[in-house]
C-alpha cells in the first residue's frame, strides 16, 4: 500500500514543481515505484520540468471523467520507465473541474500500484489546493527564506492542520549561503524558530537547477551538484534514514576568520 | 573599528534580523485572525474570570488584536455594569 505525499506552498514560485520532480526522480532512483500527479489544472508544468511534454495524450481530467483508463494516461519517465510515471494536469479547463471526492478515489486506486504518489499542488488556498490535499496522507510545505514565502507557509501549515493533515514537513528552497553568512538571509534555525515544524531539507540556490530544467532533466540525478545532493538527502530522509543537514557554508576559511575576530574560537 | 571589521566580514547586523522581527509580528496577527475559535475561547474564559469580580455586559464585550508598528496588543473592551459587593 503506497503513501500519498502532497507538495504544497502558500506563495507561488517557490519551487514546488521542481521539488516534486526531484523527489519523485530521487525516490525512483532509490528503487521505489513512483507516480507523480500534477494537480495544477490550467497551469500544467510538471511535464516540462520532467522533459515529458511531448508525450501527453490523456490527462488527470480524462481519468476522473472516465474518458480513458488510469494506465492509459500515465506517462513513463525517460530514465525509469514503469517505476516513474506522470499523470499530467488538464491544460484547457477550470480548476474546479475535479472534485476532492474524485481525488480521494483516484489516490486509493494509485496506492494499490505505487509506493509513493507525489502530488504537485497549485499555489494558494483555493479549490486546487483543497483537491490536492484531499487524498493525501502527508504534506511537504516548500518555502524560500523570504518573509512573504514564510508567512504564506505559516498559513498553509494552519490550513493543513485544520484539514487533519498533521505534522507537515518543511523544505527550505533557494537558500543562498553567501547571504546567510552576511546575515542578510534567514537560515534554517531562524525559520525553525518561527514556524516550529520539522524541517525535511534545505536546498541551496544554484544555477544547476535552471540548467537541468532547461534540458528537461532533474538535478537530483547530477552526482556533482550541490542542490542535487540536498535533494538526495531529502529522499533518504523520506525513506526513514537519518541524514545530517548539508553544510552550506562553502567558504570555510572566511567563516573561520570571522570566528577568530569575534572571539568565538576559544 | 571592530564594528567596521565585523561589517566587512559580514557581521550580525544583517537584514535578516529585521525580517525575523517583522515576520514574528505579522504571524501573531495572522494566526490570531486565522482562528476565530481562539478569540471565542479567550472571550468565554475572560467572561468567566471577570464575572467573579464584576458584573459585566457580555453582549458588549469586544476582544481583538491591535497591531502597532513594533508590537501587537490584545485589546479587550469590557463594559462593566456593576461592581460586586462581595466576592
Amino acid at each position: 500500500m503506497g503513501k500519498v505525499i502532497v507538495i504544497t506552498s502558500g506563495k507561488g514560485g517557490v519551487g514546488k514543481t521542481t521539488t516534486t520532480a526531484n523527489l519523485g526522480t530521487g525516490l525512483a532512483a532509490a528503487g521505489q515505484k513512483v507516480c507523480l500527479v500534477d494537480t495544477d489544472i490550467g497551469l500544467r508544468n510538471l511535464d516540462v520540468v520532467l522533459g515529458l511534454e511531448n508525450r501527453i495524450v490523456y490527462d488527470l481530467l480524462d481519468v476522473v471523467e472516465g474518458n480513458c483508463r488510469v494506465r492509459q494516461a500515465l506517462i513513463k519517465d525517460k530514465h525509469f520507465g514503469e517505476s516513474l510515471v506522470l499523470l499530467p494536469a488538464a491544460q484547457t479547463r477550470e480548476k474546479d473541474a475535479v472534485s476532492p471526492e474524485q481525488m480521494v478515489e483516484l489516490m486509493a486506486q494509485l496506492k494499490e500500484e505505487y509506493d509513493f504518489i507525489i502530488l504537485d499542488s497549485p499555489a494558494g488556498i483555493e479549490h486546487g489546493f483543497k483537491n490536492a490535499i484531499a487524498g493525501a496522507d502527508q504534506a511537504i510545505v516548500v518555502t524560500t527564506p523570504e518573509i512573504s514565502a514564510v508567512r504564506d507557509a505559516d498559513r498553509i501549515i494552519g490550513l493543513l492542520e485544520a484539514a487533519e493533515l498533521y505534522d507537515p514537513q518543511l523544505i527550505i528552497n533557494r537558500v543562498r549561503p553567501d547571504m546567510v553568512r552576511k546575515g542578510d538571509m534567514m537560515d534554517i534555525d531562524d525559520i525553525d524558530d518561527i514556524l516550529a515544524i520539522s524541517i525535511l531539507g534545505v536546498i541551496p540556490d544554484d544555477q544547476d537547477i535552471i540548467v537541468s530544467t532547461n534540458r528537461g532533466e532533474t538535478v537530483v540525478m547530477d552526482k556533482k551538484s550541490r542542490p542535487g545532493q540536498a535533494y538526495r538527502n531529502v529522499v533518504r530522509r523520506i525513506l526513514g534514514e537519518e541524514v545530517p543537514f548539508m553544510d552550506l557554508q562553502e567558504r570555510k576559511i572566511m567563516h573561520w576568520f570571522k570566528r577568530i575576530l569575534s572571539g568565538e574560537a576559544q | 573599528m571592530f564594528e567596521f571589521i565585523t561589517k566587512l566580514f559580514g557581521g550580525s547586523d544583517g537584514s535578516k534580523n529585521k525580517a525575523k522581527e517583522r515576520l514574528r509580528l505579522v504571524l501573531v496577527h495572522d494566526r490570531a485572525s486565522l482562528s476565530p475559535g481562539l478569540v471565542a475561547a479567550l472571550e468565554a474564559e475572560l467572561i468567566e474570570v471577570i464575572s467573579k469580580y464584576l458584573e459585566i455586559d457580555e453582549e458588549g464585550l469586544d476582544v481583538s488584536f491591535d497591531e502597532g508598528d513594533d508590537s501587537v496588543a490584545l485589546i479587550a473592551n469590557i463594559p462593566v455594569k456593576n461592581v460586586k459587593r462581595k466576592i
